[in-house]
């Protein structure tokens, strides 16, 4: 009796599963990638309604950037304002973490104030940004809360510190609950035999945190605030909104996506392409430490096992 | 000794009021956004003008009605746009990156290392780099005011794989695989009748969160939506604010403000605990 053995080769499944994935992503991100940065060597632009271009002129949308546009100003915004929702966001979020993973602490509702802290996260930022204005605007509801408290009003909209701020308060609103919660999985995943050394020798709650948690979630540290400045840089809907799109007073809270905003909508494609050129260089050196971050235990597994098999063969 | 035991618990309890004041606090500045925004939507124009209120008034179906009245701001139909466009890219990028994590995950292949750092690099790139191409892409498909530039591309969701693959990793065995080939199933049917029952709680909470992020999208869908028919919720509330404000009705506003986010927010309070728990399955390693 002969027997039919079948192989089947399971190989070319991992290719078919993943071609879904690979088309689209050829599609309509990798073609669009190299058409902006193909597109950011030319001039293209409407000056009126006559179109001027595409003609090849190299670098010259680059320097015309970096050096005759405001660009550098806009940069400069979006990382103030960045900072100013990010400082808060950390530190309450470090704290936050610590109150709510204190074992001697044992606070109660941490289910609740976590699903508060959360929510802001999942709100439109554009409805956000828009429910901020009607609220800060000169004659909204907390001025007249203000006035009926005796206060003086302030016109948050027209001062820089105020338009800043309220962009920079409703991006700390927005995450800092995300942060919280990520920064609580990181202490949660130490090992409790440390803390319950460090109880033993009589360590305050103080000294644990400093000693013991905060060296270890170091490097969740990092990553929260890569993650954060690469958000950071896509920094639009709630200033584009808050602002009309203008950027005011004076053009202190434009960033730097409502400026390629602005390019695109203006159809100046060339100015455009080499803006966003910029701006995907930098996202791309900071994804690299994210990128590191996420593969680094597989690599970490590697080198010891090739540390391994060195010593045996010695 | 016993004093030093005293003094400790004081400690503590004064610790822990000091927390609970901090945390309401903090509740408080959450929540104050949107208590003021559900009290406005139930108060007419010239009350919301007269001035500051905690307590509700009585035009809330007045307000919705005059809001779903207006002429220049088509609401209804941009519901129905950001519900369809948001419900389609939350299935296909749920479904396609859960059958990527699949590939990546069960299968051995040559490129498959190379696969997944390639994925893992993109993902991080955010979409407004590459929307000048985007757009040049989409006017030469003939697809500006089509949802389907909106949808499509979430076929392609690198975070979204990337939280399917963790979470692959810890449920779904090679063996059971193995078991179903054994018994004859087909490679598809694995995957649509074994692995994706078992994805289930992952699925959950990708359908949402892929669902919200496009629920809140404005930078691209305001760059290839100008007909008014085609229009979805951000887009409506940027035209909104750059209307001459103060000719408009504040119930109104504040009534379109609360339709955008309102949906979001009850999925999300009914669904705050495994939300929660899927933003640290996601994000950080282990």
């Amino acid at each position: 009796m002969k027997r039919k053995t079948k192989y089947v080769n399971y190989t070319k499944w991992g290719y078919i599963f993943l071609i879904p994935f690979f088309i689209t992503y050829i599609v309509f991100s990798l073609i669009p990638l190299i058409s902006t940065i193909y597109n950011s060597f030319f001039e293209n632009y409407m000056s009126g309604l006559t179109q001027i271009g595409p003609k090849f002129i190299g670098f010259d949308n680059y320097s015309s950037i970096f050096f005759k546009s405001e660009l550098p100003v806009y940069l400069k915004n979006t990382f103030v304002i960045w900072m100013m929702g990010f400082i808060p966001q950390i530190i309450f979020s470090l704290l936050l973490a610590a109150w709510f993973t204190d074992l001697k602490l044992k606070l109660k509702c941490t289910g609740f104030f976590k699903t508060v802290f959360y929510m802001p996260n999942i709100i439109m930022a554009s409805a956000f940004s828009m429910l901020f204005f009607t609220m800060f605007s000169d004659a909204g509801p907390v001025n007249n809360l203000l006035n009926s408290m005796g206060l003086p009003t302030y016109r948050f909209l027209a001062e820089v510190a105020g338009t800043r701020g309220l962009i920079a308060f409703m991006n700390y609103l927005m995450w800092f609950g995300n942060t919280t919660i990520i920064l609580m999985a990181a202490i949660m995943g130490i090992d409790t035999s440390l803390f319950e050394a460090a109880q033993i020798d009589g360590a305050n709650s103080w000294q644990t945190y400093k000693k013991i948690t905060m060296p270890l979630i170091k490097p969740i540290l990092a990553y929260v605030l890569i993650t954060s400045l690469i958000g950071g840089i896509q920094m639009f809907d709630v200033p584009q909104i808050l602002t009309n799109g203008n950027g005011n007073p004076n053009r202190t809270s434009m960033t730097a996506i409502m400026y390629l905003n602005k390019h695109l909508y203006s159809k100046n494609y060339g100015m455009a392409g080499a803006l966003s050129v910029i701006l995907f260089i930098v996202t791309c050196i900071l994804s690299f430490f994210v990128f590191r971050y996420i593969t680094k235990d597989r690599f970490a597994e590697k080198v010891m096992k090739r540390k391994r098999g060195d010593s045996c063969e010695n | 000794m016993k004093t030093r035991k005293k003094h400790e618990k004081l400690m503590l309890n004064s610790q822990r009021g000091f927390a609970y004041i901090v945390l309401v606090i903090i509740s408080i500045l959450c929540l104050f956004s949107f208590y003021i925004l559900i009290i406005n939507t139930t108060r007419s124009h010239p009350d919301i003008q007269k001035g500051f209120s905690l307590l509700p008034g009585k035009s809330f179906m007045n307000n919705l009605k005059n809001l779903l009245a207006n002429k220049q701001l088509p609401v209804l139909t941009g519901l129905v746009n950001s519900f369809f466009v948001s419900t389609c890219s939350a299935l296909l990028a749920t479904y396609f990156s859960a059958m990527t994590a699949f590939a990546i995950h069960i299968y051995d292949f040559k490129f498959k290392k190379y696969a997944f750092a390639f994925i893992l690099m993109v993902m991080m790139i955010p979409s407004q780099v590459t929307a000048l191409g985007f757009i040049k892409l989409v006017r030469d498909m003939n697809l500006m005011n089509s949802f389907i530039p909106l949808t499509i591309p979430s076929i392609a969701a690198p975070i979204v794989f990337f939280f399917m693959k963790q979470y692959m990793s810890s449920v779904l065995p090679i063996d059971m695989v193995e078991a179903a080939r054994i018994d004859g199933a087909h490679e598809f049917r694995i995957f649509n009748q074994i692995v994706l029952p078992i994805m289930k709680p992952a699925m959950a909470v990708q359908i949402i969160f892929t669902f919200v992020a496009s629920w809140n999208n404005y930078f691209i869908p305001a760059l290839l939506l100008n007909k008014s028919n085609k229009k979805t919720l951000p887009i409506l509330i940027a035209q909104l604010r750059s209307a001459d404000f103060l000719k408009f009705d504040m119930g109104q506003v504040y009534m379109l403000i609360a339709l955008a986010v309102l949906p979001v927010v009850i999925v999300y309070l009914f669904l705050s605990k495994s939300i929660v728990r899927g933003i640290t399955l996601g994000s950080v390693k282990g």
